[in-house]
């Protein structure tokens, strides 16, 4: 915001407050009202009236209270801001971000725990994003208002309490780049958001087992950056994709297809997938179990080594 | 709560009568100098707009039913409330528009057969409002444009692009929706943000009786006009056959939310005399009785009548007739000279940054459709 006097701030709750998970705290009372802007409690109208401010040169950037408030405006994201630039044969870009607190974790009440991830990353014209650590955080979501491009930014709520170290040297972390975050030799494990820090425990727990895992941190969603996706798995033979979300049609769906087809010649087993069950998210005292945990993980990791 | 309760029903403001007839009295007495103050050039030019759209839209009519387009969306019997407000707007003011606005983007220097190539299915847009004075393009789900209008007017309010006092450079947004738009949750949110925001921006309602088939009583129980009020947006019903009264509302409307004084909502009673679309068949769900009745109300006739008893003769009602057949005639020729895009469109501007799966599918199909050599 201080670097681009165009970019806004709008959301319910976000101005004052600061948002209802504080992400936006101090914004208001630095950059003043026009510039962080308290909206009336309407998803569709926020996204709608963030499309026609960044048609007069803006860059808004939206907040979603949670998840699954965001159907009331996904007519708004589907069908007006990421078609827009398309209808427009190029003379208009939207660059409007759409911040989405997303993800289990927290014990909350229906709508509050949701992935609703895999609708947004279908949709041509969006490009949808999650990163895991504060380092990321800090730089994709510059490089997301820097996009002239809608971008989906998908952040993990239940990594909002957990400190990372962030480096603030340039250039940082681009928008699309997965990453393996850390090496292994026998099973490649592939996850974002919040599911990353399962993995990494689950990693843990393997290592003492004598299994070696290695880690990859899918950071976009679409679209994904398969080169290092599949580096890792022509190295190991062997992927397990884990999320949130459920299964049924899924970002985790699109990626095994993708690579039994790009490293078919180089799988030892089929691509197995870890999700949130076909089931709508569970009242808070089942979501540990809905939710994939480093046991299922290492599970699935179990089921790919015994092919 | 009882019809009384909101208070008594008043007429819409009419300055010209069915027949023609200018009126004089308590509640026109504050718009008569505006329409006094138009000259004749202006006044010839509102029926010319009107002539031309109407001709326009039945040689689009004609190319549908010839097989020449998959679907044309008629705009005969709303000349009056389009070209009025179309008129009433300024060079730097911004309109977005629903999908039935053909003489408000003819005022606004589009060419028609760009809303032909929508129809014919060449493109999902067809020009740039930047070039076109600001005329955004057509949106098809019912009421999403209101949201960008309002959108838009926050930005004036944020740049301060309003209320300096100088008329040539403060902006206003007008959007335009039906009876049927105002059930959607977009069209009610809008109204909120801009009543919130205090946005320089005119709602304009052409409530033309019926979204498709269902009639506007289904819609609302009260007077669409009411539903401006209940936002705290002032609001004003209109004749909207009335090419005058659309003019002179809108025109006050326009200069009171460029001065800052928010935004305004006016519902232009008119009425489709053809059909939604022509895929439609509006025998089905009304009478003839009640299309006869909106004919005797027709916009361009009453206008004429009015213009010849200024004094307007023959041969200027004759020069936009030939100039009316002009436009169908090239309307005709050059949507029939309306080719394929070229199949890259599909790819070309879905980002406005490169996508490597974009870029991916559009070089496999170029190789797909290479791989047929010759043949094709």
């Amino acid at each position: 915001m201080q670097d681009d006097p165009r970019v806004l701030m709008m959301g319910e709750d976000i101005g004052t407050l600061g948002g209802v998970f504080r992400v936006t705290e101090g914004l208001k009372s630095e950059f003043g009202a026009k510039r962080v802007i308290d909206t009336p409690l309407a998803e569709s109208g926020i996204v709608g009236t963030a499309i026609g401010l960044a048609m007069h040169g803006f860059r808004p950037v939206c907040e979603i209270q949670f998840d699954g408030f965001i159907f009331p405006g996904f007519d708004q994201i589907t069908s007006q801001l990421a078609k827009l630039t398309n209808r427009h044969e190029g003379t208009q870009s939207m660059p409007v971000v759409i911040r989405v607190p997303y993800g289990g974790h927290i014990g909350a009440v229906e709508h509050h725990q949701e992935s609703p991830e895999a609708y947004f990353a279908h949709t041509a014209g969006l490009r949808s994003v999650s990163p895991s650590t504060p380092h990321d955080a800090y730089w994709m979501i510059q490089e997301a208002i820097r996009s002239n491009d809608p971008v989906m930014f998908f952040e993990p709520k239940s990594r909002y309490w957990p400190k990372g170290q962030v480096d603030f040297t340039a250039p940082g972390v681009p928008l699309h780049a997965s990453r393996v975050v850390r090496l292994g030799t026998e099973v490649t494990v592939l996850g974002h958001g919040a599911m990353v820090s399962v993995l990494l425990q689950a990693a843990e727990i393997a290592a003492e087992e004598g299994i070696s895992l290695e880690v990859v941190d899918l950071r976009s969603l679409s679209p994904v950056d398969y080169g290092p996706i599949l580096e890792s798995v022509r190295k190991t033979g062997r992927l397990v994709i884990a999320q949130e979300a459920p299964g049924n049609v899924s970002v985790g769906s699109e990626i095994a297809a993708t690579v039994s087809q790009k490293a078919f010649y180089s799988l030892e087993a089929p691509v197995l997938r870890v999700s949130g069950f076909d089931a709508p998210f569970p009242p808070a005292k089942l979501e540990s179990v809905y939710l994939p945990d480093a046991d299922r993980v290492l599970e699935a990791v179990d089921r790919a080594l015994a092919y | 709560m009882s019809s009384d309760a909101m208070g008594p029903e008043v007429p819409p403001i009419q300055l010209l009568d069915a027949s023609g007839v200018l009126q004089e009295n308590d509640r026109t007495t504050e718009f008569l100098p505006v329409i006094e103050a138009l000259s004749d050039e202006m006044l010839q030019r509102f029926h010319r707009d009107m002539v031309l759209t109407r001709r326009f839209d039945d040689e689009a009519g004609n190319l549908q039913r010839q097989g020449q387009l998959a679907l044309w969306v008629p705009s005969h019997g709303q000349e009056g409330a389009q070209v009025g407000s179309a008129h009433a707007s300024r060079p730097q003011d911004h309109i977005f528009p629903s999908y039935r606005e053909h003489a408000v983007g003819l005022v606004r220097g589009i060419d028609p057969v760009d809303v032909i190539r929508l129809l014919r299915g060449t493109t999902h847009g067809g020009w740039d409002p930047v070039e076109k004075q600001n005329f955004h393009l057509y949106t098809l789900v019912i009421g999403s444009q209101t949201l960008h209008a309002t959108g838009y007017a926050m930005g004036i309010t944020i740049d301060g692009e309003y209320a300096t006092g100088d008329p040539e450079r403060d902006q206003a947004v007008v959007t335009y929706f039906g009876d049927g738009a105002t059930s959607q949750g977009d069209v009610n949110e809008a109204m909120v943000f801009a009543a919130s925001f205090q946005t320089p921006e005119l709602f304009f309602l052409q409530n033309n009786q019926w979204a498709i088939s269902v009639p506007v009583s289904t819609q609302s129980r009260t007077p669409l006009v009411r539903r401006g009020e209940g936002f705290g947006i002032p609001s004003t019903q209109i004749d909207g056959n009335d090419v005058l009264a659309s003019y002179a509302v809108t025109l006050r409307d326009l200069d009171a939310a460029r001065a800052g004084d928010g935004p305004r909502f006016i519902e232009a009673l008119t009425y489709r005399i053809g059909a939604h679309t022509t895929s439609d068949d509006p025998t089905k769900y009304r009478t003839h009785a009640e299309t006869q009745s909106w004919i005797a109300r027709d916009p361009i006739t009453r206008f004429e009548a009015f213009l010849r008893s200024r004094g307007e003769g023959d041969a200027f009602f004759l020069e936009v007739e030939a100039e009316a057949l002009d436009l169908a005639e090239d309307v005709r020729k050059r949507t029939l000279a309306l080719e394929r895009p070229p199949v890259e469109l599909m790819f070309d501007h879905v980002y406005s940054e490169a996508h490597p799966r974009i870029d991916e599918q559009k070089e496999w199909l170029k190789n797909y459709e290479a791989s047929f050599g010759d043949s094709l």
